[in-house]
């Protein structure tokens, strides 16, 4: 007699496990603390520098485990994320949980070790703020989710100043400020063309809730608050010559940018969001152009802060 | 019981070679972590 045979499970991977992490969004994260390390301008010795990095880069990996976790429901209802390891069957929630967890301990307490309590506890924050307040809470309840969820993803620089300072000042803040104030253009400029994805996952994203026009006024008016606060850093010894070169004809591009998306019919009638993140319908290529530019405008920023802080060139006023 | 498939128990094994590396780095990285924050103090205690 031949017994039926439950369904095999894919063998999980160790890489599956580290694509519970998003490394391409650690990637980003490292950029910006390792940017706010260097801007302290504190000496710090280069092994615990490097130690604090890695502990950002690793935090970030908790909350994506925590997000891979809690989100896999969703994930496996959108084409861009049904290909994650938990929604394909690869890694069981509950693996995913506990990596994401130990990992969570493992950095706060290694940052602790290294370069003390103020960091560990601003890191211990962030994750705490990504994985519960934007994915358990924000995230499926309002269409301000990623306004408020921003924080989480803006406050490594800040971490990273407080790794080699010890301190929280206001300059660290005001570069978690730009971070904060840059990430609702960006990814609503995204949900502009993948909507229907974000729809049917039933996730409140602008296009969704609001529809596409109004959301492209949500980018324009976040817009014309952004390129002002990148400007701040001039006039509080964080930014020099470099950044202004950068930020300035920069954040002109972004606006216009901006605009024309505004004045677009991007996201009208339906995003495509079932052929990937680049291939859009020709309505949506100002949204498209926007996100792409809004990645390379924040890392011109802050490779500019990093290169001035790093060859000497910055102001140097203390704030 | 039923033997676990081939490649399931390959990939569990190098799931727990990759472990105990990372449990091993870590180890490593606080003895380092130690001897860098403490750094020339430790010749200079009181014995």
């Amino acid at each position: 007699m031949i017994e039926a045979s439950a369904p095999v499970r894919p063998a999980a991977r160790w890489q599956d496990y580290v694509q519970l992490l998003k490394p391409r969004v650690m990637s980003l994260v490292v950029f910006t603390g390792l940017t706010g390390l260097v801007c302290a301008g504190k000496p710090i010795s280069p092994l615990l520098g490097v130690v604090a990095v890695f502990c950002i880069a690793v935090g970030a990996g908790a909350s994506a485990a925590f997000n891979m976790w809690f989100d896999a429901d969703i994930d496996a209802k959108m084409k861009r994320t049904r290909a994650r390891p938990i929604p394909a069957g690869r890694v069981q929630g509950a693996d995913a949980l506990g990596l994401g967890i130990t990992l969570t301990l493992l950095s706060c307490l290694t940052m602790y070790l290294a370069v003390g309590w103020l960091a560990a506890s601003l890191l211990a924050f962030t994750i705490f703020f990504y994985a519960v307040v934007y994915t358990m809470w924000l995230k499926r309840s309002t269409p301000q989710n990623i306004v408020i969820g921003g924080l989480a993803g803006a406050l490594p620089p800040v971490i990273g100043w407080a790794a080699a300072s010890h301190t929280a000042p206001l300059n660290a803040w005001l570069l978690c400020l730009i971070i904060f104030m840059w990430t609702p253009p960006h990814f609503w400029a995204l949900s502009l063309y993948t909507s229907a994805d974000y729809g049917k996952a039933g996730v409140p994203m602008g296009p969704v809730v609001w529809g596409a026009g109004k959301t492209r006024a949500h980018i324009l008016v976040y817009s014309l608050l952004l390129i002002p606060v990148c400007q701040l850093p001039l006039f509080t010894g964080l930014g020099g010559m470099i950044y202004a070169a950068v930020s300035a004809p920069g954040g002109l591009v972004f606006l216009l940018l901006a605009w024309r998306l505004w004045r677009s019919k991007a996201g009208d009638g339906g995003a495509v969001g079932e052929d990937g993140l680049y291939e859009v319908k020709a309505g949506s290529k100002d949204a498209r152009n926007l996100f792409a530019y809004s990645i390379l405008y924040l890392t011109g920023l802050f490779a500019a802060l990093l290169a001035e802080h790093l060859i000497g060139l910055a102001p140097g006023i203390p704030f | 019981m039923k033997p676990p498939l081939d490649e399931e128990t390959r990939a569990r094994n190098r799931r727990s070679l990759v472990i105990a590396l990372g449990l091993a780095a870590f180890v490593v990285l606080v003895f380092v972590i130690t001897l860098t924050r403490l750094g020339g103090e430790v010749a200079n205690r009181p014995l």
